[in-house]
């Protein structure tokens, strides 16, 4: 691709020009990003630097930082609360990611037809992710209300005579959230599923028709194979989202029954915007903005393997 | 950038005329339809709800179709509570953020995909990197920041919040990409600017990748919760959002109807809008891959 700098080099009318040309072209491009990047960096980059910084004073509401080293991790690793708000976190998504995985590539794959109405059908399947949180909750709710929800009441028709108290109980109120969850981003996903699915090579499906290779066959060496990047990708972003996860827990269950959906950045929440322990509840963002730097080196490292094959 | 409506030409295949093709069309047809019924549900019962008579909201057996509609609803949720405020306030932030976002992203990826200078390319790879930061880790620091600059308690807390993220710098970029470079060399040597190119040649050409923009920020923008949760304190600077949680604290039994009426009202907006601009969510999805 020729670019502005590539041509004013090209032109070669003395270096002086040239070089001038150049610099001219370097603060045409400055200008272009800058008013992004002042809001970006003020907004964005400068809270994530101070970030750490902040972790390692005694920072509340009323005093200014004073530097305690690493006190807020030591109290981090003895913090009873926090760990249950980790264990949490990971259960939510040991129970979410595959769950959304599943739903999400199998509507991909009933979906990715010919079929009469299909545009219906993925409309429908989206439409959740982008309802408002609030409106869910409220909704879900009731209907996972034990005594007068209604799918308590369609499982007590199928026979089912003790449902489950669903977010009432601590026992059930994860699996009921990681279901709302997967119900409301499904679609989302979906729509990923759907576009690398449009990449895998149709020739090659006929070449195994022709060898007789039996559908589940072609979808076990054929499709898969070929959807490996979409998937991986897919995994990442939502691991990144599960160990973010946060608004859809605060209006549903907003932690409870007791800790048993309390969640990593609800732990944050709270001892930052309820106890105003600033300086606490960075050390605790810290911990989840590592988690998800992990996951992220991954993304990059995998897409790289993938653009070199 | 993937089409996801499939070309309208349906190829009859011999094949789809044998029992068991037309067997398995049947049971793909219910399996779809359980399933969307399924998933539209909770729509159906917020909707219903929203015109029962209050006591038949929780009544066991449940009531399917209200006995009576009950469109009294929608006018008591206008009167009992500030819905009028609330719904100002979400149009002002989403119409505003959405402007910025498009505004700011549309010009920043020209920069970056069509200017070479030192440092841009480390500096995408900074924006990149930013989107797979959780908000909720640096949270904290933003809000002392804003607290610093007296900004907590405003509405521009929020807009500055969802302005200038690195989505919309990414996405469009992604876009301009895929404009031939031709174009613009041909501008370049008619004597027009750098800047007379984004605004005459690429951004007329790149109305679809706007529009994916400006719906996905909109939307994220309505629906937003936790910004306005942290940085919205009164009840006058209160969103949909906000306010309608907030609705339920104070709720009995009696006007549990009223909040279905309210909650349909802050859905139908967003509704419609998708029902328009469907082709460019998916689109701005399937080709970015990442949300806002």
């Amino acid at each position: 691709m020729m670019t502005t700098a590539e041509s004013a080099a090209s032109a070669r009318p003395g270096t002086r020009r040239r070089s001038r040309r150049r610099m001219r072209s370097y603060l045409i491009g400055w200008s272009f990003i800058l008013p992004s990047l002042i809001g970006f960096g003020v907004l964005t980059l400068y809270p994530v630097l101070t970030l750490f910084y902040i972790s390692f004073t005694s920072w509340d509401i009323f005093g200014a930082a004073h530097w305690i080293g690493i006190a807020n991790y030591q109290r981090l690793a003895g913090d009873d609360l926090f760990r249950t708000a980790l264990l949490n976190t990971l259960y939510y998504c040991a129970l979410t990611i595959p769950l959304t995985l599943g739903t999400s590539l199998s509507l991909a794959l009933l979906l990715n037809t010919k079929l009469r109405g299909v545009t219906f059908f993925r409309t429908a399947a989206f439409f959740p992710y982008i309802t408002s949180i609030v409106a869910i909750a409220v909704v879900w709710n009731l209907l996972f209300s034990p005594q007068y929800g209604p799918v308590n009441e369609v499982l007590r028709v199928v026979g089912i005579a003790h449902p489950p108290g669903w977010l009432t109980a601590e026992s059930w109120a994860m699996p009921a959230v990681a279901i709302i969850s997967t119900w409301r981003d499904m679609g989302y996903y979906m729509v990923l599923f759907l576009a690398g699915l449009q990449t895998v090579p149709k020739e090659l499906h006929e070449a195994a028709r022709v060898d007789g290779a039996s559908a589940f066959q072609r979808f076990v060496r054929v499709t898969l194979p070929a959807l490996r990047p979409t998937t991986f990708f897919v995994i990442v972003i939502l691991t990144i989202n599960s160990f973010k996860v946060f608004d859809l827990i605060l209006v549903m269950t907003q932690g409870g029954p007791g800790t048993s959906t309390l969640v990593l950045s609800q732990f944050i929440y709270q001892v930052g915007f309820t106890e105003y322990h600033f300086g606490y509840a960075s050390a605790a963002s810290v911990v989840l903005f590592l988690l998800s730097m992990i996951t992220t080196v991954v993304l990059f490292s995998v897409n790289r393997e993938r653009e070199t094959r | 950038m993937t089409e996801l409506r499939l070309d309208g030409l349906r190829r009859r295949h011999p094949a789809s005329k044998r029992p068991a093709a037309v067997a398995l069309r049947v049971s793909c047809y219910l399996i779809l339809i359980a399933g969307a019924v399924g998933v539209l549900m909770p729509f159906f019962w917020m909707l219903v709800s929203s015109l029962k008579s209050p006591d038949e909201v929780f009544t066991v057996p449940i009531h399917w179709l209200p006995n009576v509609f009950v469109w009294d609803n929608y006018l008591r949720i206008w009167q009992h509570s500030g819905i009028l405020t609330w719904v100002r306030n979400t149009a002002i932030l989403s119409v505003t953020v959405t402007f910025l976002q498009v505004l700011t992203g549309s010009f920043a990826a020209y920069g970056f995909a069509r200017v070479r200078f030192p440092g841009r390319d480390a500096l995408f790879l900074l924006y990149i990197g930013t989107i797979a930061v959780p908000w909720q880790s640096y949270m904290i620091p933003q809000f002392i920041l804003m607290s610093h600059l007296k900004l907590t308690n405003t509405l521009y807390a929020v807009m500055l919040l969802q302005a200038f993220g690195a989505f919309g710098v990414f996405l469009m970029r992604q876009y301009y990409l895929t404009i031939p470079e031709e174009l613009s060399e041909a501008a370049r040597i008619d004597g027009l600017s750098e800047y007379g190119i984004w605004r005459r040649i690429i951004l007329p050409l790149s109305g679809p990748a706007l529009a994916s923009l400006a719906l996905l920020t909109f939307v994220n923008t309505w629906n937003d919760y936790l910004g306005p949760l942290i940085y919205l304190r009164s009840p006058n600077l209160w969103t949909l959002q906000l306010g309608l949680q907030t609705f339920i604290h104070t709720l009995y039994n009696a006007n549990y109807a009223w909040l279905f009426a309210g909650l349909t009202l802050s859905v139908i907006p967003i509704a419609v809008i998708f029902g328009l601009g469907q082709r460019y969510f998916i689109a701005g999805i399937a080709t970015s891959g990442l949300k806002g």
